[in-house]
């Protein structure tokens, strides 16, 4: 068994990639795109003039002189997706299956499925695979803008790409676009029939359903509590099972709880939730923001608190910010970066706005809102306890959908749509995407609010807010960066392993200076670090056989007295289906006498051979056999009762050699009395 | 090993399911529903026999709910309350969302309408729920280490699941009712293909005969006449091809009702269906698409409900709707509101209290329990032309459609609505499905004029009619069932016994399966599978999986191969590759059982291996050699005073393909090989394995050494018999 981890990730929109290959086959962990890479070009210049000018003066401009990074430094093009690059090193058509971990994790896919030779089969639990499509769609939808502003792209690859202007990009940003060791960047947007296509290859699954893959995996995904849908996997094979850890949350407010009751007992752990280290900082406060101690007195309050009621209160605190801004006459702007987050935001802020009775309008401006929203009122399979005591009450699962129709929510897929229009009034909350601030709506609402100072603009603390503003600045509206658990806090991973149990984990290479296991004896402890592969022992050191009952009760046990050992010849069909391996009885049983050769050990004695052999009515002489130099303990009985025939006894064979068969059968069975053998 | 089925309910009768199934000392009870028809003790399932103690949590390791209906979910308040069971219960996410629904609602008629003690509280019937455990579908839920089940989409009524149990090695299929075709609002049952000890499987009473029994309103001079004029209107709207199939599909069915109906329809659509094409293709028809057509009588069926509906609101008549507060009343309101929405008609369909516009929003959360078709519309749910229904609406004039509960017409509001309207000659009371034997229901089905209820008469007059589809499966949705799953036995529950016997036979004698169908409070013990665990080595499976190729000449009997023209000399070879696993289970002290490939055991052992062989140097008269094979040798062969070994081995080759029919003969130039046999030529003077003396002497003697293991002696004597003539008496 090998694992390589291909790329570590960052945060939540940013999963971490592996492949394992387990049984033979190569098992690819997540495809998630890097969006944070979408930074580097410029969101969609407010009028053509200004791009054309900045494209003429550019190479003029641009020094290899570092300094401050403007706005004019990015890139002016349709954006380019960064995916996995050390994917690229495998061979596509290698990958047998792929399994995806969150909506995040499937970003990449397109990318993947569209490249020659995938052939690959694709798990997604079902929630996962829906909203990730939407995600996608979304994203299509939103390059779209830019594909119209700049034209289909030139056919010998983008101006930008070619290697003088990557030359001339600012260091910040070519380490962004480039990585740390100067290689490409993913590839240009899919399109949608490339989605159409990546989807038609998922087969979907339900949280515990068993899937079968070539009869010898058994794959099963089990809640992660990250988002909805999300997902840690076990593979169960007849050698052992193996879990994947993505991800995890111990109490989410909207996806169903981590699942760790069924990862219990595993062999293996692969340990892949990364998130861990970057949450100790928790939540910081970009400089942009005005109140920073009340944030931090916040925090430490809470430190101690229950996780759950932890990301309930950092909602309320986005909450009363928003409520706070509306107030004083400003809009907020929230980018919708997790779909669980965005559920909650807008029941939390349409409690917030009840209790102060504002009556501020809520607008959710996206391509695929509507159709998320309604699906999401249908999963209660997905959902977290409290939420599915909403189906069991016959309430709607998210207050979303009442918000709705109350008109107190409104639902457009575009900026320029003419309800949405009609509709307008400010101050209002803006849900809309995207959070990396170059695609969709959000770009024309921040250039309309980012000279008001009343106005907020809500981030994750996973962007880089400096940069993911830049293009905006002069900016004077206030920017809240928050962080919501993208997985596990570190505290918790050694009691949770405790519980667990398995023989082996893998963990990052990085942790080994943050989660000691030296006190730990009950398993052992692997690290692993980007780019390099590690051979994994076998979990067992044999594999599970089921031997049907009607070949068991046929067994002929023979009693090895010197080795305390009871042995038996087995003889069926073997069968390896849904991970087992199954003996089971020989369609025609006609030929149950022994047709392959008896295997016999031991040394024969020649005394004990004439005993035998008198016993039998054989009677001969031994002759010390001269011949054969090497094997010195060799010897040949020579009989002359009651036929002639000769037995050549060596030390690893013997050739018994006689005219008529029933004297030789009669020989054998002299021989086998004295030879140990089954 | 072996499984206990307990038959608590449900066994040759219909109603109150239960099922309590040991499997290796698991204990699992499937269903705990009530019998609708009684009031006395035998309304439950006779739980006492579970455990006489009445320790029902040490007794059984958890309930499995299949659906919401009241005999499958009915008795469970009383027997986790008032019985005092308190272990899990498994139930699908929209059985447990809905089940509290149906409970409440008949225990509300109970008490509303009976007077009677109520056998459980509303509150009973909380606590019960906070009791269960939701499962999705597919969903393999571990209940402790050795249990696991799993439920699969059943179709029926939303929510409705097959569930598998697995104990150890034995499992097992409980169904619950299923269908086995989709229909409006959900689709087919979907199960995998599992191994099975046991498919305790629901046989239902109302098969697909009683489809098509329709009581009929006084209008209407014969049966034949009603029917026509429905299917009249029916064609009207549909395809010529799709009457065709449905016509052709009447026809083929045993009932004589049918065969005159049929006849009806013929005579009236000439067009459609001629008489010559129809008897050269009736046939084909039958065979081909017989699956195809029971989802087409259940679309032209709900076809008839509509029509009938309109039919009657249009002539300013009133429709009265009885159903149970969930599933039947949500199924068919999406056929009405569609239809009403396309043929933009005006008049209200009315909820009434008990049913509930409420159950719409569960309806929606649950979407993805439905069919692919209502799911892909997101607002199939949201009914535009449904509204509440008041009581002061009741004698209003106009023209309305209203569904009340309960079903069946027991009592409550239905009853009361029924009281009202039954006496117009305008009005309609659609009754959807089955009604059991008692109720009012039941009495207008089976064509009653006067009803009397509660000392007053009512003179019904309003027409009455059956709705025909029944989402329950027949008997060849079980038969498709059975023989996909291969179970090694069958149990039938969930029928009448007369019926259920039939069925039994089938299975028995079609498909080869042991059946049987106890009564209620008897026991069936089948035996199970269980397997002999072992590890398995590398070398071993290797060994398993590695070809076993074995050629063999085509006999007599393969003579017949198609496109194999095959010319003299060049015999079509066969290539078989049954793979055998051999290997050799050790068991040592204290260790588990361990399968290995033999050379693995050697060196556990850490002997070496000592074979037996045998070795003849066989005698061959090479004139007579010669002779065999003269038709190809010319006499210049007979250079054979100095034996060239190669010539000699091919010589003995030809000889021996021709006297041997089985193992595969490798000629190696210098030796020749048939399996272990080995044989070459010997020139040694003294041969220590030349046993037979005074042939030395023959002038035109060859000697062949050979050797072979004991495995093969029998083939080895056979090919030295052959060489040494001894077999065969030449001429």
């Amino acid at each position: 068994m090998k694992f390589t981890c291909l790329c570590q990730g960052g945060g939540f929109n940013f999963p971490p990639c592996h492949i394992l290959n387990v049984s033979g086959f190569h098992v690819l962990f997540d495809c998630p795109l890097d969006l944070s890479a979408l930074t580097v070009f410029s969101p969609l210049p407010n009028d053509f003039y200004k791009a054309i000018c900045k494209e003429n003066s550019d190479s003029q401009n641009r020094q290899k002189v570092e300094k401050p990074l403007d706005a004019n430094d990015l890139i002016f093009a349709e954006p380019w997706y960064k995916t996995v690059n050390n994917l690229h090193l495998w061979n596509v058509s290698f990958i047998d299956v792929v399994l995806i971990s969150s909506p995040m994790g499937m970003l990449g896919l397109p990318f993947l499925t569209r490249m020659e030779g995938f052939s690959a089969k694709i798990y997604i639990t079902e929630a996962a695979a829906r909203i990730g499509q939407l995600m996608m769609e979304e994203l299509i939808c939103m390059n779209m803008e830019y594909r119209q502003f700049y034209g289909a792209e030139e056919s010998s690859g983008p101006q930008w790409m070619k290697w003088e202007e990557l030359e001339l990009l600012p260091s910040a940003l070519r380490k962004i676009a480039l990585g740390e060791d100067g290689s490409e960047l993913g590839g240009g947007c899919p399109c949608i029939a490339h989605v159409k296509d990546c989807i038609s290859k998922v087969q979907t699954l339900r949280f515990g359903e068993e899937a079968c893959y070539n009869g010898i995996l058994i794959i099963k995904a089990f809640s992660s509590g990250l988002d909805i849908g999300a997902c840690n996997w076990i593979i169960s094979g007849a050698k052992g099972n193996i879990a994947y850890i993505s991800g995890s949350n111990f109490a989410s407010g909207h996806a169903m709880d981590f699942d760790y009751r069924a990862i219990q007992g595993s062999d293996l752990i692969l340990y892949s939730d990364l998130s861990s280290l970057d949450s100790t900082e928790d939540i910081d406060q970009s400089s942009f923001s005005d109140d920073n101690n009340n944030w931090e007195e916040l925090m430490n309050s809470l430190s101690n608190y229950d996780e759950s009621v932890e990301e309930m209160e950092k909602l309320a605190f986005i909450c009363s910010c928003a409520i706070d801004s509306v107030k004083a006459g400003g809009s907020v702007l929230i980018p919708i970066n997790r779909v669980g987050v965005f559920l909650q935001l807008l029941e939390q802020i349409a409690i917030f706005m009840e209790c102060s009775s504002l009556k501020i309008p809520i607008y959710i401006i996206s391509s695929v809102a509507e159709e998320l929203l309604a699906y999401t009122n249908t999963i209660p399979e997905w959902l977290c306890k409290q939420r599915q005591e909403k189906l069991f009450s016959g309430d709607p699962l998210f207050a979303h959908v009442k918000l709705i129709k109350e008109k107190k929510i409104h639902v457009f897929p575009a900026v320029h749509s003419p309800k949405l229009l009609m509709n307008w009034q400010e101050p209002c909350i803006v849900f809309s995407p995207h959070w990396s601030l170059r695609l969709g709506p959000t770009i024309h609402l921040l250039r309309r609010w980012s000279g008001d100072h009343n106005s907020l603009l809500v981030l994750e603390n996973e962007v880089d807010a400096e940069l993911a503003v830049l293009p905006f600045k002069p900016i004077s509206m206030k920017v809240l960066q928050c962080s919501f658990l993208s997985g596990k806090k570190l505290q918790k991973v050694q009691p949770l392993l405790k519980i667990l149990q398995p023989k082996l984990v893998l963990f990052p290479e990085e942790w080994r200076t943050h989660v000691s296991f030296s006190d730990v004896t009950s398993f052992s402890v692997s690290h692993y670090s980007e780019n390099e592969t590690i051979h994994i022992p076998s979990l067992k050191e044999s594999a599970e056989l089921e031997i049907a009952a009607d070949i068991a009760s046929k067994f002929q046990w023979r009693m090895l007295k010197q080795k305390k050992l009871n042995i038996t010849r087995l003889k069926g069909r073997l069968f390896v289906n849904h991970g087992k391996h199954q003996l089971l009885p020989e369609n025609e049983p006609g030929g149950s006498s022994q047709t392959r050769p008896f295997l016999h050990w031991g040394s024969p004695d020649p005394e004990n051979l004439l005993a035998e052999l008198s016993k039998m009515g054989i009677n001969g002489s031994v002759e010390r056999c001269m011949t054969d130099a090497e094997s010195e303990d060799g010897f040949t009985v020579k009989v002359q009762d009651p036929e002639k025939s000769m037995i050549e006894v060596r030390a690893a064979v013997t050739v018994i050699s006689a005219a008529d068969k029933n004297l030789a059968s009669r020989i054998v069975k002299a021989m086998e009395n004295i030879l140990e053998g089954i | 090993m072996a499984i206990d089925c307990l038959v608590l309910g449900a066994g040759q009768e219909v109603g109150k399911s239960c099922v309590v199934v040991t499997i290796n000392g698991k204990r699992i009870m499937f269903d705990c529903g009530m019998h609708m028809a009684y009031n006395d003790h035998r309304q439950y399932p006779d739980f006492s026999r579970i455990s006489k103690s009445c320790d029902f949590n040490n007794a059984i390791d958890c309930i499995v709910i299949t659906h919401f209906h009241l005999d499958h979910i009915g008795a469970l308040p009383y027997f986790t309350e008032i019985c005092g069971y308190n272990g899990p219960i498994y139930m699908t996410y929209p059985t447990r969302a809905l089940a509290p629904i149906m409970l409440e609602d008949y225990r509300k008629v109970l008490v509303d309408r009976r007077g009677e003690v109520e056998q459980f509280t509303s509150d009973h019937i909380a606590e019960c729920m906070k009791k269960v455990i939701a499962v999705d579908l597919k969903q393999t839920v571990q209940v402790d280490k050795d249990l696991q089940i799993r439920a699969y989409y059943a179709g029926h009524v939303l929510g409705a699941a097959m569930f598998y149990a697995k104990v150890g090695d034995s499992a097992m299929v409980y169904t619950g009712d299923y269908n086995m075709t989709p229909d409006r609002h959900l689709g087919a049952a979907r199960i995998d293909r599992l191994q099975l000890d046991l498919l305790i499987t629901d046989f239902d009473f109302h098969g697909i005969c009683l489809v098509f029994q329709f009581t009929f309103c006084k209008c209407y001079n014969s049966e034949i006449e009603y029917r026509n004029s429905l299917f009249i209107d029916y064609a009207a709207a549909v395809s010529d091809t799709v009457d065709y199939i449905i016509v052709s599909y009447l026809i083929s069915l045993p009932c004589p009702e049918m065969e005159a109906l049929a006849f009806g329809l013929r005579s009236t659509y000439a067009t459609t269906v001629r008489d010559s094409k129809y008897a050269r293709e009736r046939e084909f028809l039958k065979a081909a698409a017989s699956s195809v057509l029971h989802t087409a009588v259940a679309s032209i069926l709900s076809f008839v409900v509509i029509i009938v509906v309109h039919k009657c609101v249009a002539g300013g008549g009133k429709v009265l709707i009885p159903a149970f507060a969930l599933g039947r009343a949500q199924e068919l309101c999406i056929l009405l509101d569609d239809y009403w929405e396309r043929m933009n008609l005006r008049v209200p369909i009315y909820f009434s209290a008990g049913l509930t516009i409420q159950a719409n929003m569960y309806y929606k959360m649950l979407i993805s329990w439905t069919s692919q078709k209502v799911k892909e519309t997101y607002n199939a749910f949201d009914f535009k032309n449904v509204h509440n229904f008041d009581r002061s609406l009741i004698d209003a004039p106009g023209p309305c459609v209203l569904f009340a509960t309960p079903g069946m017409l027991t009592g409550g509001f239905s009853l009361e609505v029924f009281k009202h309207w039954a006496p117009s000659e305008m009005n309609l009371i659609t009754l959807p499905g089955y009604c059991l034997a008692g109720t009012i229901g039941n009495k207008l089905m089976s064509g009653n004029p006067t009803i009397e209820l509660e000392g007053t008469k009512i003179d019904v007059r309003c027409q009455i009619h059956q709705l025909a589809f029944s989402p329950h499966t027949d008997g060849k949705g079980i038969m498709d069932l059975v023989k996909f799953l291969s179970p090694q036995h069958v149990i039938l529950v969930h029928g009448e016994k007369p019926k259920m016997a039939t069925l039994k036979e089938r299975i028995q004698s079609e498909l080869g399966i042991k059946c049987c169908d106890p009564a209620n409070n008897e026991s069936v013990c089948i035996p199970s599978t269980h397997y002999v665990k072992a590890g398995a080595s590398d070398a071993f499976i290797r060994s398993c999986l590695n070809p076993n190729f074995q050629f063999l000449k085509s006999g007599s009997e393969e003579k017949s191969v198609s496109g194999s023209k095959c010319t003299e000399g060049t015999l079509p070879l066969w290539i078989k590759d049954e793979r055998v696993a051999e290997g050799i289970l050790v068991l040592e002290k204290s260790e588990k059982a361990k399968v290995v490939h033999q050379d693995e055991l050697l060196l556990m052992l850490g002997e070496k291996r000592h074979e037996v062989q045998f070795a003849y140097c066989c005698p061959v008269n090479v004139d007579e050699l010669e002779k065999f094979t003269t038709t190809s040798l010319t006499p210049t062969a007979r250079m054979l005073r100095d034996p060239n070994k190669s010539s000699l081995i091919r010589l003995l080759v030809a000889k021996l393909s021709r006297k041997l029919s089985e193992g595969n003969i490798q000629d190696f130039g210098e030796h020749l090989q048939v399996e272990s046999f080995h044989l070459s030529v010997c020139l040694k003077d003294t041969c220590p394995y030349r046993i037979t003396n005074g042939l030395e002497d023959k002038p035109r003697t060859a000697f062949f050494c050979c050797t072979w293991s004991a495995a093969d002696d029998k083939l080895a004597r056979k090919i030295i018999s052959a060489m040494e003539n001894r077999d065969l008496v030449e001429t």
